[in-house]
């Protein structure tokens, strides 16, 4: 392909990325603000070229190690969730935007420390970003079979390179506040994220399934070679040690290297998106890992004694088979990969550059003293010139130092000095005793040692095999710190973080940190306490004007923000607007206002110098943090109270809700049982009183008027006995004989006294029993008294020829009764109303209910006491009540006893 | 003659009415529902209806409301017999129009003494 197709094809891509970094920007839609997948997929930023290429070097040359770089952030990864989200929070509360200014706000809010860390962050990442141009430039030179050229000016990389920066430089700066989210660069990022995975799935499979037959088919062929067995098992204890020490690298690098943090920390909006990272993340890397040994492997296959550059496999391969497409694809993956690095480190570091090295040390001055506008302007243009100076350093880097490097050892060895701020890192949120000192004397110890055993070694030999003199001496005197089963990567790694913790935690103990670093100790590791109220947490006195502060603000923020922020700050502590001076909550309020734009060291400087500040000691401070600690447990106990009592009112209300309803059911009860027995009184007392007075009567009349007497008596009696009777069953007073019976002979006894009636009715009776075993465990009195009450009901309801079907199953160990009629449907919203006490539905205020209306409130109570349930439903043509009994009925008594409860 | 309508779905109690209506000179005319009651008005003018308020297919109240808008029966006497004896099933019984509420279970000798009061 020639250097000017692959040329455009480049600059259509990143017109791509400029596309979507716009549209992300402009539209702002929920879509992209709250897509938790948008920023699980930014933290595959993660996935460099050292990752897309450099990773099927290693794969090929030497095995396994190409997997701990995935297998370390994949162990990490879940602890994100009490990790990451601690972090966040501390970060959110205290508006911290860069890795420097987290580490440096938690020792002191040293302006030093914080320019060390930029440094450290700068030495590992700069020659960081080099590999990944000098990916760039010989994958560019690789798919358009070009030479490098020695002349930058001519290079087409250069260009590609220069087309970057300017992207960062224009989207990584649009906020002056470095906290703020940059949406568009991260939705850029993350469509990236999915093109590199995208592409290498696609090569995945190309080289798996069109170069060779499946995989098996590589492993077959490869297994071949002499070498395939020693590179892909561990060889013994060593190369374990080896490799989990590289998975400990990763791993700490996953968490602190400043492009991740970037991503999970300061770019996140919403801590749960942390939970859909913790799956995502680490499927996105397996994926990833899946087709590295294939690809790798298929590489040395088809290169086999050929002087080719493994970690270009990827390239290689689909070129080798003509497959211009694949190879472009692979070559936009790869970029993607570099360019997503590049973007996030560059704008970075540019943050850490300009809020901790080039603002405190440079120009805090003159900023002082210029207006909002220009100060703004001036922050953007040092961010804008501190990025492209990276990217160009960078670039200088890679043609100077690292041209003939491997990008695997530039990656590691980067990832080593990075974790260097480990020890700082993590004592930071889990360590109260972490002092400045110590944090400052183990980075810099361990740098030391970075130095001395990676860094002049790897770039010394970069132009000298072997060196001779001083260094070889000093070297030589150091030799029994030799560990001769780790590689030399991992025995630095162990012995600079060794060295490191031990001096951190040492110096830690032995003296002790001023009151600041205290305090900052106290909000970082109890940050869940101080979330809400953290300004309350923060310690200072001394003496302050509101004015002064107002000024500093109104520079950096100008007038209009500046006056709403402290309305809201004033409306937050309930402070009269007129107050004259300043307090703690309001030094650290507008430090956090400051922060955001030019770090929190340069805002502490900035707030300093128009504030005097009284000595306080450190006894004192924990003294009033102890205090703030019991007031914020006092609140919170005297909180739980007040929800306590809110619980209980609520209780009481709904009791006394329930009550009410109570009280009108026993009423409408009431009336309802004098309703039943007045209709029956009625019809006696008229035929007595005819009886009384009429002695003309005739006396077939007179017959009849003493048969309604007795039958009217009959029914009072039976409404009485039925009413004290489900009292009693609701009282658990009846005591129920279980015991096996014939479920079908129970059925025939309640039946047979109903025959006649049915028959009168012309009702087609059937029934249909589909039961293995007959003998179920009842009361049978109450089963008959149960079926006779729902056949009754069913005969009241069921036209002439009519059908009632009375169907028997065993379904699960439990017996089901369904008994069906023909005939009108029970309206939908009282179907479980039915089985109340002298139930009437909603225009049975009027209509008068048929039968007592105390039939099916009994039978309901029967099952329930045998440990069943009762339904009905429309069916078709007409209602079906279903009966479920356990086959078995455990504890007789108790079940009783239960439902005496439930009732 | 006088003509009543007696409406109620107890059979037993409908017939103990009958019986002494009959005997004290009224024309009785047998319904068991509200769309019995109607069914005779519409060939009839009754001097009294006695309306039972709970009965299936169409209520007392709902009868009532018929009865009031039909021009004819402005001097037809309507009494609810019922056992619904709340204060507000009454109340609501005589603000629909009804000339009489009279409770069950009651005497018929006091019935029949009230209803002739009405003339």
């Amino acid at each position: 392909m020639s250097s000017f197709a692959l040329f455009t094809v480049v600059l259509f891509y990143l017109a791509l990325l400029f596309l979507v970094a716009h549209l992300a920007e402009k539209k702002k839609s929920k879509l992209w603000i709250n897509n938790p997948y948008i920023y699980a997929l930014s933290l595959a930023v993660y996935c460099t070229a050292w990752t897309y290429y450099g990773s099927i070097g290693v794969a090929a040359t030497s095995g396994l190690n190409y997997l701990p770089i995935y297998i370390g952030p994949i162990i990490v990864i879940p602890a994100w969730i009490y990790i990451n989200t601690r972090i966040v929070r501390i970060s959110r509360v205290n508006k911290i935007s860069s890795l420097a200014d987290f580490i440096s706000l938690r020792y002191g809010n040293s302006r030093s420390f914080s320019a060390i860390i930029t440094i450290v962050c700068l030495l590992a990442i700069v020659p960081y970003i080099g590999l990944q141009i000098k990916a760039i430039s010989e994958t560019f030179h690789l798919v358009t079979e070009t030479s490098i050229s020695n002349n930058i000016l001519t290079d087409n990389a250069t260009f590609v390179v220069v087309l970057i920066a300017l992207f960062s430089s224009y989207y990584g700066t649009r906020y002056v506040d470095a906290s703020e989210k940059r949406l568009g660069i991260i939705s850029a990022i993350a469509l990236e994220s999915f093109l590199k995975l995208f592409f290498i799935i696609i090569l995945g499979f190309f080289v798996i399934y069109f170069v060779f037959d499946g995989f098996s088919d590589i492993y077959e062929k490869a297994s071949k070679f002499e070498d395939f067995k020693t590179k892909n098992t561990f060889n013994g204890v060593e190369d374990a040690m080896n490799w989990m020490v590289l998975c400990l690298i990763s791993g700490t690098a996953i968490c602190i290297l400043p492009r991740q943090f970037h991503t999970a920390i300061v770019e996140n909006r919403q801590e749960k998106h942390i939970k859909t990272a913790i799956w995502f993340f680490p499927l996105y890397l397996l994926i990833f890992t899946v087709f590295i040994f294939p690809i790798a492997w298929g590489g040395r296959l088809i290169f086999d004694g050929q002087k080719v550059n493994p970690e270009f496999y990827s390239i290689l391969i689909p070129q080798h088979f003509d497959n211009t497409w694949i190879t472009v694809f692979v070559f936009l993956g790869g970029l993607s990969s570099c360019i997503s690095m590049i973007i996030i480190s560059a704008i970075t570091l540019s943050i850490m550059l300009s809020n901790n090295l080039i603002i405190p040390y440079g120009v805090l001055g003159k900023l002082k003293s210029e207006n909002e506008a220009q100060n703004t302007k001036l922050i953007t243009n040092i961010r804008k010139f501190s990025i492209f100076a990276l990217i160009i350093m960078a670039f200088a880097f890679y043609k100077y130092f690292i041209l003939k490097t491997s990008l695997d050892s530039v990656g590691l060895i980067s990832f080593v000095v990075i974790a260097q701020l480990a020890p700082a890192f993590f004592g930071a949120i889990f360590w109260r005793r972490g002092t400045y000192k110590g944090a400052v004397i183990g980075l810099l110890a361990g740098l030391a040692i970075c130095y001395f055993g990676l860094i002049i070694p790897q770039y010394y030999f970069s132009y000298n095999q072997e060196f001779k003199g001083v260094l070889r001496d000093l070297y030589d005197s150091f030799d029994f710190f030799k560990i001769s089963f780790l590689g030399r990567i991992p025995q630095i790694f162990f012995w600079s973080i060794l060295i490191n913790t031990g001096l951190f935690t040492i110096l830690s103990v032995s003296s002790k940190g001023n009151y600041r670093e205290r305090n900052f100790a106290e909000l970082y590791v109890d940050i869940d306490k101080y979330i809400q109220n953290h300004e309350n947490a923060f310690i200072w006195r001394g003496t302050a004007y509101v004015s002064d502060i107002k000024n500093i603000l109104e520079r950096f923020l100008g007038k209009n923000k500046t006056e709403q922020a402290l309305r809201i700050f004033n409306l937050k502590y309930n402070i009269d607007s007129q107050a004259e001076t300043a307090d703690s909550r309001f030094i650290k309020f507008s430090e956090n206002l400051l922060a955001g734009r030019i770090g929190t060291a340069s805002a502490k400087i900035l707030i300093e110098g128009v504030t005097k500040e009284d000595k306080i000691s450190l006894k004192e401070v924990l003294n009033i943090l102890e205090e703030s600690k019991e007031n914020i447990t006092l609140n919170k106990k005297l909180t739980e109270q007040s929800e306590e009592l809110q619980k209980l009112s609520d209780d009481l209300r709904k009791a006394n809700e329930s009550l009410i309803i109570k009280d009108h059911q026993k009423d409408d009860f009431l009336d309802s049982v004098a309703h039943e027995l007045r209709t029956p009184i009625t019809a006696i007392r008229s035929a007595g009183e005819i009886l009384a007075d009429d002695d003309d009567i005739p006396l077939d009349i007179k017959k009849e008027f003493l048969n309604n007497i007795i039958t009217e008596s009959d029914r009072l009696s039976e409404i009485i006995n039925d009413i004290l009777y489900l009292d009693k069953l609701q009282h658990g007073e009846i005591v129920l004989h279980i015991q096996e019976n014939n479920i079908l002979e129970t059925y025939k006894k309640a039946l047979n006294p109903l025959l006649h009636l049915i028959q009168q009715k012309n009702i087609h009776l059937s029934e249909v029993n589909l039961l293995n075993q007959f003998v179920f465990e009842y009361d049978e009195a109450r089963m008959i008294q149960l079926f006779q009450n729902i056949l009754g009901n069913a005969l009241k309801f069921t036209d002439e020829q009519g059908t009632i079907q009375t169907k028997f199953s065993e379904i699960d160990n439990h017996l089901i009764i369904k008994i069906f009629n023909t005939g009108k449907h029970i309206p939908e919203e009282d179907l479980e109303m039915i089985f109340d006490k002298f139930y009437q539905s909603k225009n049975q205020n009027i209509l008068k209910p048929t039968g007592s209306g105390l039939g099916l409130a009994i039978s309901k109570k029967i099952v329930q006491a045998q440990g069943g349930t009762i339904k009905a439903e429309n069916s078709g043509l007409g209602v079906t009540f279903t009966i479920t009994l356990p086959e078995k009925i455990k504890e007789h008594k108790n079940e009783v006893e239960q439902h005496k409860h439930t009732l | 003659m006088k003509k009543i309508i007696i409406a109620d779905d107890e059979h037993k109690i409908l017939m103990s009415l009958e019986y002494s209506f009959k005997k004290n000179g009224y024309d009785v005319f047998i319904a068991r529902d509200g769309t019995e009651v109607l069914d005779f008005l519409k060939t009839m003018v009754p001097d009294v209806i006695l309306l039972d308020i709970m009965m299936p297919n169409l209520d007392g109240y709902s009868t009532l409301e018929l009865i009031k808008q039909d021009e004819k029966l402005k001097d037809t006497k309507v009494i609810f017999l019922s056992a619904k004896n709340n204060p507000k099933d009454i109340e609501r019984g005589l603000e629909m129009g009804a000339d009489a509420y009279v409770t069950k279970p009651y005497s018929i000798k006091k019935l029949m003494q009230q209803i002739e009061e009405m003339f």
